[in-house]
């Protein structure tokens, strides 16, 4: 596939912001999101792309073309900020001719854009409006139209759902989903949410402190984190410390103290392990299978999360955190005090170097 | 509610401020609004008046030109060098307006090094127009400066970014996004020099006493010829200051 935007050795410090050796590839139509805890350099990256700041080291080449040096206006990319940045003083209409005005192009054409736009995001209905009236979720829709009608190589999205009513955002969710395909653009979408991240993402990188610390295809980022810091952010749940010894081909034993765990591949000395709650089986009795790692403990707590609960084992002073359904957890009658056996195979266990 | 009835005495010591304001407002206007139609016929009060009036527009808009884009300057570049020029801008509201007068006039003045450059442009300040416009200046360019880089701060950065993304050069993002949003500000602080401008006495008079200004001309009759003497041209100066101040809550109540 070709690469869209390519970021290579870029370094920018602005205010209390830095973002450092940042290497990136984004392919032509990709939904892209760089993922990350407030503070990480997230939308001053995204403003280095759009050209608003220009990097202290480093290039930036989009579509094949080295656009370091090029001012915001010649790069033809789309840049929706967190608070929308709608222009107070114009109409709904007026905000989404605006970058077409700048292009001097003729009203037939703005006109016939601007509608083919609208209909699109659905918003006809909101083009004579004050923009001081409009909701989150409208207001979102307009600054998405007004990036769009520019037909922009690129589409960079701030923090989009953070400003929008918790219970609109699944639908807001889906919505930009569609965006890439309605307009056939490639998405860089920013958010400290994870769970966005996963819903939309085709690839994800993950930002800390004003490095990219991961690239990966979302399954990738959650299930293999190469950091601690992405195990902790992405919350994994269950991050152990502890030394591992080769046993065998292909396997190793991770000593945690209380208890062993066993792990695919070849690993010797301290290493940290890490498995997702939801990999975890629980029983009241002793399973019958020997490809499991078993850890026997007793429940301290639990949280109910709606259609899951999580359970907090101790298991000889380490909590483990395990995920079981509503159903399960009635059936089964789990309640603190209790004993269980938690199951984790071996193959879904990952060892963070 | 206690707190409330405490506080009582607040309103009461207020109202003494109120009053020491307003009465000398009304009684002035009072006694002279009757005659604030004599002032027609009064030549020199009619000429002075149009100097005043003429040399304040004229140092307003010498002062928006060249303010509106040092106040954007300001407002975008927050550089320590650039909070201490501001500061130092801020000087002449501090000063006592004679030695404010004292001040152009030494620097300006037409045997002085930058005074002789000007009088070769025809810019001579001494008893001439262009002194009653450079003391104006002076003393109210602070105020534009200021109410003008108020306006910008309060236009959100990204509104000029989004702009610049959309095509817009940074020339036209000003025009069409920055300054169109700190327009109430614009004028504002142009009325608010232009006030300051027409009511100034001390600079005016110590950089050109003549030609004479109408604030200029108030103190010469009640130096002259006693407070009644000076009471309708008051009233009338009076008269345009309120029209200003009621303009200028217009202005900044639509939409604020």
């Amino acid at each position: 596939m070709k690469v869209k935007l390519e970021l290579a050795d870029v370094y920018k410090s602005f205010g209390d912001f830095t973002i450092r050796n940042v290497n990136l590839q984004v392919l032509e139509g990709e939904y892209f999101v760089v993922l990350g805890p407030s503070g990480a350099g997230k939308t001053l990256l995204l403003q280095v792309i759009a050209g608003i700041y220009r990097p202290d080291r480093g290039r930036i080449i989009i579509d094949s073309a080295d656009v370091t040096n090029t001012p915001p206006e010649k790069r033809n990319v789309g840049y929706v900020p967190q608070n929308y940045a709608l222009f107070p003083h114009l109409n709904v209409r007026e905000n989404i001719e605006y970058g077409l005005k700048v292009r001097r192009l003729d009203s037939g054409e703005i006109e016939k854009r601007v509608r083919e736009v609208a209909d699109k995001l659905g918003i006809r209905h909101l083009l004579g409006r004050d923009v001081k009236t409009l909701s989150g979720g409208e207001a979102q829709r307009v600054a998405l139209a007004r990036a769009l009608v520019i037909q922009p190589r690129l589409l960079l999205l701030d923090e989009p759902l953070a400003a929008v009513d918790p219970v609109l955002r699944w639908e807001l969710r889906d919505f930009l989903k569609s965006i890439r395909e309605k307009f056939n653009t490639t998405v860089i979408h920013v958010t400290h949410d994870f769970s966005e991240a996963l819903a939309l993402a085709d690839r994800i990188a993950v930002m800390n402190k004003g490095e990219i610390v991961q690239v990966g295809p979302p399954h990738e980022i959650f299930y293999e984190p190469k950091s601690e810091f992405v195990a902790w952010f992405t919350r994994a749940g269950n991050v152990f410390k502890g030394y591992a010894e080769p046993k065998g081909p292909g396997v190793s034993v991770v000593s945690l103290g209380p208890f062993d765990i066993v792990v695919k591949g070849n690993y010797k000395g301290p290493v940290t392990v890490m498995f997702r709650p939801e990999y975890a089986v629980v029983a009241r009795e002793k399973l019958e299978s020997s490809a499991r790692n078993e850890i026997e403990g007793v429940i301290k707590d639990y949280v109910d999360e709606g259609a899951l609960v999580l359970l907090k084992v101790s298991c000889g002073g380490v909590t483990v955190k395990a995920y079981v359904t509503k159903v399960s957890f009635q059936e089964l009658g789990l309640k603190p005090g209790e004993k269980v056996y938690l199951y984790v195979k071996a193959s879904q266990v990952h060892v963070i170097r | 509610m206690t707190m409330r009835a405490n506080l009582v005495i607040f309103p009461i010591i207020g109202s003494i401020i109120v009053l020491f304001l307003l009465i000398p407002i009304v009684i002035c206007l009072g006694l002279g609004a009757p005659h604030v139609t004599e002032v027609f016929h009064d030549r020199e009060a009619v000429k002075a008046l149009y100097l005043s009036l003429h040399a304040g527009l004229t140092s307003s808009l010498l002062i928006t030109l060249s303010g509106v884009p040092l106040a954007y300057s300001f407002s975008r570049r927050k550089t320590t060098v650039t909070k201490v020029v501001e500061s130092l801008l801020e000087i002449p509201l501090a000063l006592p307006h004679s030695v404010a007068g004292i001040m152009v006039l030494v620097a300006y003045n037409s045997r002085a090094p930058i005074g002789s450059l000007l009088a070769r442009l025809g810019l001579v300040i001494e008893d001439s127009y262009w002194g009653i416009v450079f003391a104006m200046a002076f003393v109210s360019a602070p105020i534009f400066i200021t109410t003008m880089r108020a306006g910008f701060d309060s236009v959100d950065v990204e509104l000029e970014n989004v702009a610049r993304t959309l095509g817009a050069s940074g020339l036209e993002t000003f025009f069409t996004v920055s300054l169109p949003l700190a327009l109430r500000h614009l004028v504002a602080g142009f009325v608010l020099s232009f006030a300051r401008g027409i009511s100034e006495v001390g600079a005016v008079m110590i950089v050109a006493y003549y030609p004479k200004v109408a604030a200029v001309l108030v103190i010469e009759r009640f130096l002259g010829y006693g407070l009644s003497a000076a009471m309708s041209l008051s009233a009338a100066l009076a008269l345009i200051s309120l029209v200003i101040f009621v303009a200028l809550r217009l202005v900044t109540k639509r939409g604020g």
